[in-house]
């Protein structure tokens, strides 16, 4: 696939769809519980195709996630760079765990992600967050399988149409 | 595809290479800083909400599907009640609001007398919260009108309660504002039983303000209600912030803390008013003898 079909493919609207989905309104109870659809959507993406997803990648998803979410600019660019590193790291390992492996281990970049994000919070003086703030990594961990065959089966259904 | 022809290159190719982590996260901060620190960032982010703003529209369609599913699902007798209960506060409102009325009358005929300061008038304008969830660690909103609007960044913007916040950033067709639980939210208030100025701050939780550095001999008590005093001119005076529910001693015991719950419900508003002040626009009462040439400019009007 060249790049610039590649630009236009699933992983477009896939960044999209999970820029969305981190805005929807959810009720009181259930916004802790909102997993970083960016993040599970950009770890499929750097192990499904090294290639064409990389720090740079990284990096304009994060800076498009700071314009929508309001946040600091370059604050998701730093989170999504730090995992895109260590995913890029493990790919060989990450790319041949079964399922519910990989589950667990994107629990894990997902809790390290939350390590970085009060990191960069206590760094500019705003605080430590509630514990609410920890759920969030374990409805990734229960997501993660059906965020793997929904892109994988919007790829195949791609490749059919062509 | 990705199992073309030179596997065996690519595996080196797609090492992770910390210089250029290091190089993108050096960017990543610098940009940071600049945001931090400077304004020009601020175009920016104008730039950029243009194609924010479709997102936003997109990314509330579910909850407006909801709301309105839920509206046209409502029985005729919940929507009569409802319509009945509206009507009744209606009238009572209005007839404070006459009241009102004449006491503003009164107040501005009196500063005239004194030679004071022109009144200053309210000016007002209904708006919506759009419903997407920003950043969960930064309390802030998203208002459906915009730069286009006349709406201008400072302005607050009250519910039927109380004080929410104000406007920060503008876009054409929405804004953002900051709501008052921000933890870099502040505002001028004053209690209303002795008269004591203090600031609120935002906590980052959103049924707790809190007030700091309040003199061991202030004058406040759990249960006191707080309203915006309008020093500072950001904020029109008088609109209920919140009321006190704990006092406690500062690590410093030279001060206390006081705890908030906050007058408008900060996490449920949906349609709230953009309040501002304004010069009033005709002068009531009897002719002033005060010099004319106080008409020129008006500076704080969007």
């Amino acid at each position: 696939m060249s790049r610039a079909r590649f630009a236009s493919s699933v992983f477009l609207l896939s960044a999209l769809l999970a820029l969305l989905l981190g805005l929807v309104a959810l009720p009181d109870w259930a916004a802790p519980l909102r997993p970083f659809w960016l993040a599970l959507v950009l770890v499929y993406w750097l192990l499904e195709a090294p290639d064409h997803v990389g720090l740079g990648a990284a990096f304009v998803l994060g800076m498009a996630a700071d314009l929508v979410f309001g946040t600091l600019l370059g604050e998701h660019a730093l989170r999504l760079l730090v995992l895109a590193f260590i995913v890029q790291r493990f790919r060989p390992r990450l790319r041949f765990f079964r399922i519910g492996q990989q589950a667990l281990a994107v629990c894990a970049l997902l809790i390290n992600d939350r390590i970085v994000s009060v990191a960069i919070r206590v760094f500019l003086g705003e605080g430590l967050p509630p514990p609410a703030f920890w759920y969030s990594p374990i409805s990734g961990l229960l997501l993660w399988p059906f965020v793997v065959i929904a892109i994988d089966l919007a790829r195949q259904r791609g490749r059919h149409a062509t | 595809m990705s199992l073309s022809s030179n596997s065996t290159l690519r595996f080196s190719e797609t090492q992770a290479s910390p210089l250029r982590l290091l190089a993108y996260m050096a960017l990543a901060l610098a940009l940071m800083t600049a945001d931090v620190r400077g304004a020009w960032l601020a175009q920016v982010r104008q730039q950029a909400a243009l194609l924010v703003g479709p997102m936003y529209w997109l990314a509330a369609a579910p909850s407006r599907l909801l709301r309105f599913a839920g509206e046209s699902l409502q029985g005729r007798d919940q929507l009569h009640g409802e319509n009945q209960r509206l009507r009744d506060a209606l009238l009572l409102s209005q007839a404070r609001e006459r009241r009102l009325a004449a006491l503003a009358d009164e107040n501005r005929r009196l500063r005239d007398l004194l030679g004071g300061t022109r009144g200053m008038q309210l000016g007002v304008r209904l708006a919506s919260i759009i419903d997407v969830d920003l950043d969960p660690g930064r309390q802030q909103v998203v208002l459906d009108l915009g730069a286009n609007d006349g709406v201008a960044v400072g302005q607050a913007f009250i519910d039927a309660d109380g004080l929410l916040g104000q406007v920060i950033a503008l876009a054409p067709g929405h804004a953002t504002a900051l709501l008052v639980t921000d933890p870099d939210h502040a505002v001028p208030v004053q209690v209303v039983r002795s008269g004591l100025r203090v600031i609120a701050y935002g906590t980052g939780e959103r049924d707790r303000l809190e007030v700091r550095d309040i003199p061991q001999s202030g004058d406040i008590r759990v249960g006191d209600a707080l309203i915006t005093s309008g020093i500072g001119g950001n904020f029109p005076a008088g609109f209920a912030v919140g009321t006190v529910t704990a006092l406690r001693q500062d690590e410093s015991r030279l001060f206390s803390l006081a705890d908030l719950k906050p007058a408008a419900a900060v996490a449920h508003a949906h349609q709230v008013l953009l309040v501002w002040a304004q010069r009033a626009a005709a002068e009531v009462g009897p002719p002033s003898t005060v010099t004319p040439e106080r008409d020129s400019g008006e500076p704080g009007q969007p």
